[in-house]
């Protein structure tokens, strides 16, 4: 029998209307999160059937949205905030960095932030230029949050329950442009533990390493590559802090390769990060240098230079056929 | 009280004159509440000598001091109940005390020991914000989950006059009005931020008139005062646990000393603007008021005294031993349960600690 049916914004939707039945402190806000039910649909419906109390909006002000988080977490609560894009919670970053990252150290673990920052991230959309940003690099550099970024419509419904449930703050990174692609979502399949990685394809020539948005794209290169009688594995990290080293070197120790994808800028990157652990845990199984493929150092282009920023298949494989394959002949 | 907001708002609100003398038409406070605040007032003044004592001696690292503001330091802390919840700056260790906190945990942060030395939610008290402003949100949260569940928790939000210049400051005034939060701002308006005197902050008419703007009512007050403070933060709190929303009150006050130790105030202020407000001490206020209503004597100053100084002694006692660290915790707080990076982490710091040790 299979599952029904869902969008991204309807999985995530259906994980917010769970945890709120499921826990009374959980409350949902932001702007336009009340009547509207957000500016992409995830809280539809949530106002009218949970009320002014669970689901609110807020004034437009990013950093009171998330300062007024930290205090209701510190009282109790389990706030579920919503950024409206990426580039709009640059405002809120010093409560972000200062604050909800820092609150359970500086107070020795006697205040901690269960609480979520949800934000609609990257690119693919032909949206402007604020609309696009893949921010998770300031965020994993960050100690004291938790950063989660889904890839597929089932995990985007467990993980959001599992960051809700979580006692640590999570930065929750959703990937717009799935948000109104369906997939089938079993909401009964309990909440993944955040912190592991999953490989959605096995793959015994090289591992292809991704995030987010950035699953969908390795998958397709490796299906390309298969045709082409190469055999590519995509792990799908799921969490970028905690970072699952275990499940990432254990793939990469297997195939001898790796190829990091992701839409971000690379330097200083998340993708570099993961080039770095690879290369220091895996030296010795390696056939050739870990590659990054990732979006230019420069600022998110208009829309119709869009597709020449962002990873794509081709650009995949050209880094895969740069590994140090031994000549067949 | 003037029925005019913006009047209310500008016009500073005094119970005691600079003289100790009653204001004329003000009710006569309390005389036995009034020592008590004076012996308040007595262990704050004592306690902000004290811990600036203990920096020119290096056993503390820095120490921002409140003296001259120490009616409000007062005042803050006894207008609260213990549900109740205060916010406080770095510029607060004398309020937190005021609330019931062991000095020596609040002053243990300038010894180096950790962030913060108390534990918030015992106290009620949340840790010192050093980011300016940031914390008045929190302070809007706290107060608006406790509404949400029914509770009548009153949250008083401390900050200075450069902070009002912050976007957390207008946001949180801003959430406070719209959600009315029982939250009570006060800003100890001691003019300067480090060195920036008060009119590169704002040219409005007063801060507390930015409440208008709001839509909350506004109060400025002496707050050199602790009587006028009492009834003004008091009326506040009562507003707001009643269920009528915010105030923003401002106290007109003064930082007496540097910013920090590490600061010249020299630089940037005159002595004859110092001795000014050394005539608006607010512990003489009390003082002279006291002793002329006859409520204070040679015996009971003197008693008053003895336990400032038994608390000092206390200070002195207990930030004079070296607290003892442990580098391993460095890792136990930052998430509830430790990544499996900081486990390495904390492995390799515990093999470099094993190898000093041998």
């Amino acid at each position: 029998m299979s599952e029904p049916k869902m969008t991204m914004a309807q999985a995530l939707n259906t994980a917010l209307r769970d945890a709120l039945t499921a826990d009374d402190a959980v409350v949902v806000f932001g702007e336009d999160v009340g009547a509207l039910g957000g500016v992409f649909r995830v809280t539809d419906g949530l106002h009218r059937d949970f009320g002014e109390r669970r689901c609110f909006d807020t004034p437009l002000a990013e950093s009171g949205i998330v300062g007024m988080a930290v205090g209701m977490a510190m009282n109790g609560m389990r706030p579920v905030v919503e950024m409206q894009f990426d580039a709009f919670a640059f405002p809120a970053f010093e409560q972000v960095t200062s604050h909800v990252a820092k609150l359970a150290n500086r107070t020795r673990g006697a205040l901690r932030l269960p609480m979520v920052i949800r934000i609609p991230y990257a690119g693919g959309i032909g949206g402007v230029e604020h609309h696009c940003d893949s921010s998770e690099a300031y965020y994993a550099h960050t100690p004291g949050l938790t950063v989660v970024a889904p890839a597929t419509n089932a995990d985007a419904y467990g993980l959001l329950r599992a960051a809700i449930e979580s006692p640590d703050p999570v930065v929750f990174l959703e990937p717009k442009k799935h948000y109104f692609a369906k997939e089938e979502v079993d909401v009964g399949a309990g909440v993944p533990p955040i912190g592991r990685a999953v490989v959605r394809r096995p793959g015994a020539d090289a591992t292809l390493i991704a995030y987010g948005p950035s699953v969908p794209v390795a998958l397709a290169a490796a299906e390309q590559a298969a045709t082409e009688g190469r055999d590519l594995g995509v792990l799908d990290l799921r969490s970028i802090v905690p970072f699952d080293d275990e499940t990432v070197a254990a793939e990469v120790r297997r195939s001898g390769r790796a190829v990091v994808v992701a839409e971000a800028p690379g330097f200083a990157s998340v993708a570099s990060e993961i080039a770095a652990r690879v290369s220091e845990r895996c030296f010795h199984h390696l056939e050739a240098p870990v590659r990054r493929v990732t979006g230019f150092d420069v600022p998110y282009p208009a829309p119709k230079l869009e597709r020449h920023f962002l990873p794509g298949v081709d650009r995949i494989l050209d880094a895969v056929d740069t590994l140090h394959w031994e000549d067949a002949a | 009280m003037t029925a005019d907001p913006l009047a209310q708002a500008i016009t500073v609100a005094r119970a005691l004159e600079e003289t100790g003398e009653l204001v004329e038409g003000v009710p006569a406070p309390d005389t036995g509440a009034l020592v008590e605040g004076y012996r308040r007032l007595v262990l704050a003044r004592r306690l902000n000598e004290q811990a600036s004592a203990l920096v020119r001696q290096g056993r503390l690292a820095v120490y921002p001091s409140s003296r001259g503001q120490e009616a409000c330091q007062v005042a803050c802390a006894s207008v609260l109940g213990d549900g109740d919840w205060l916010f406080p700056t770095y510029r607060d260790t004398a309020a937190i005390a005021a609330r019931g906190v062991d000095p020596v945990e609040v002053l243990s942060m300038l010894r180096g020991d950790w962030h913060c030395g108390y534990d918030p939610v015992v106290h009620k008290v949340a840790p010192q914000a050093t980011p300016l402003a940031t914390q008045l949100l929190h302070a809007v949260g706290v107060g608006h989950a406790a509404r949400l569940r029914g509770e009548d928790t009153v949250v008083m939000a401390l900050c200075g006059d450069g902070a009002t210049s912050e976007g957390d400051f207008h946001e949180a005034c801003n959430f406070a009005a719209v959600f009315a939060a029982p939250v009570v701002f006060l800003v100890q308006n001691n003019k300067y931020a480090i060195s920036v005197p008060l009119a590169r902050q704002s040219v409005a008419p007063s801060l507390a008139a930015k409440a208008i703007g709001y839509g909350m009512p506004g109060v400025r007050v002496d707050g050199n005062d602790l009587v006028a403070l009492d009834h003004t933060l008091g009326e506040a709190v009562a507003r707001a646990r009643a269920g009528q929303g915010p105030t923003l009150v401002e106290a007109d006050t003064y930082r007496m000393e540097s910013h920090t130790n590490a600061d010249d105030a020299t630089r940037y202020r005159t002595d004859d603007e110092v001795a000014e407000w050394v005539g608006r001490d607010p512990l003489r206020r009390v003082q002279t008021y006291l002793r002329a209503a006859g409520a204070l004597d040679d015996a009971r100053e003197d008693e008053i005294a003895a336990v400032a100084e038994e608390m000092a002694a206390g200070v002195r006692a207990g930030l004079g031993a070296e607290a003892a660290v442990a580098p391993e915790e460095l890792f136990a707080h930052v998430y509830a349960t430790p990544t499996p990076q900081l486990v390495e982490q904390r492995a390799g710091l515990r093999t470099e600690l094993a190898f000093e040790e041998a």
